[in-house]
């Protein structure tokens, strides 16, 4: 009898890694701070994948606890650095990475 | 034959999630328009999101979408749509030394997180929270885990959110 075999969490560690890079050779090559922005919040969910991966491998759910903080983390970064985007964009027109240089001006 | 039915289904849905969330983030980096960017962002989320379903933990899986997918993206787009991005839409993704330098590290890193994926296995103390009434009840007991155990980082995690509510605030204050 041919029994399929359950899905191997190397597999979702593999994902993970590859939305991970995706995330960031996008926040590399990008000059739009916003979009930058999505790569990072990219990055947290591929690191989120992994820790409720092991969670589920190691039979634990502290790993899903942390990806819930995680992703609180995520929120309050999100408040804060879109704030910061529009107050850049007020001061200097523009939020393209290659220009705002300066921490002040 | 009919005990294979449900694990061939969980392959045919992980593989077809791994493509889509591959392909959205693809798509995300790629896009000149950011609202694109920001809609693959979500199609990202919700695959990621029954990825979560797969591996049993329901509870992730509702807050990657009202979180992620619902309270972020919303932002984001929120202030794509205040900035006026219109004239930053030409003359993007030239190719530049230091961006092929930066992917191409990228693309070893790549290869030094699957070789460590696929060396050795996950080791680590095994515990048996995935039984199968935890399973169903997977909210249940992912909240007597964070009001009882984590109970201090939760408090610390709500400090946090205070404080990045009124720094956003002070942030975005019209300065007069």
């Amino acid at each position: 009898m041919w029994v399929v075999p359950a899905i191997p969490p190397a597999l979702y560690l593999m994902l993970s890694g590859v939305l991970f890079t995706i995330g960031v050779i996008g926040a590399l090559t990008r000059r739009n701070a916003i979009v930058v922005f999505m790569c990072i919040e990219l990055m947290l969910n591929a690191v989120n994948l992994t820790f409720v991966t092991l969670s589920r491998a190691l039979q634990s759910l502290d790993g899903v606890l942390f990806a819930f903080f995680v992703m609180a983390v995520a929120a309050a970064e999100a408040a804060v650095g879109l704030a910061i985007f529009v107050m850049i964009y007020r001061s200097r027109e523009t939020i393209n990475l290659d220009e705002i240089n300066l921490l002040k001006w | 034959m009919a005990e294979n039915i449900g694990t061939i289904f969980e392959w045919l849905v992980f593989l077809g999630m791994a493509f889509g969330s591959v392909m959205a983030s693809f798509l995300l980096i790629t896009r000149k328009n950011p609202i694109h960017s920001a809609l693959f962002l979500v199609l990202n989320f919700l695959c990621v999101a029954v990825l979560y379903l797969l591996l049993s933990s329901q509870f992730i899986a509702i807050v990657q979408v009202v979180v992620y997918a619902g309270a972020i993206v919303m932002l984001i787009v929120f202030v794509i749509m205040l900035l006026d991005l219109e004239n930053e839409l030409r003359s993007r993704f030239k190719i530049v030394y230091s961006k092929a330098i930066g992917a191409f590290l990228a693309l070893l890193f790549l290869l030094g997180i699957l070789y460590s994926v696929v060396a050795k296995s996950p080791t680590g103390k095994v515990g048996s929270a995935y039984t199968p009434e935890n399973v169903n009840a997977n909210v249940k007991a992912v909240g007597q885990m964070l009001f009882t155990q984590y109970l201090f980082p939760f408090e610390i995690i709500s400090v946090l959110l205070v404080a990045a509510i009124i720094g956003a605030v002070i942030l975005s204050k019209k300065r007069t």
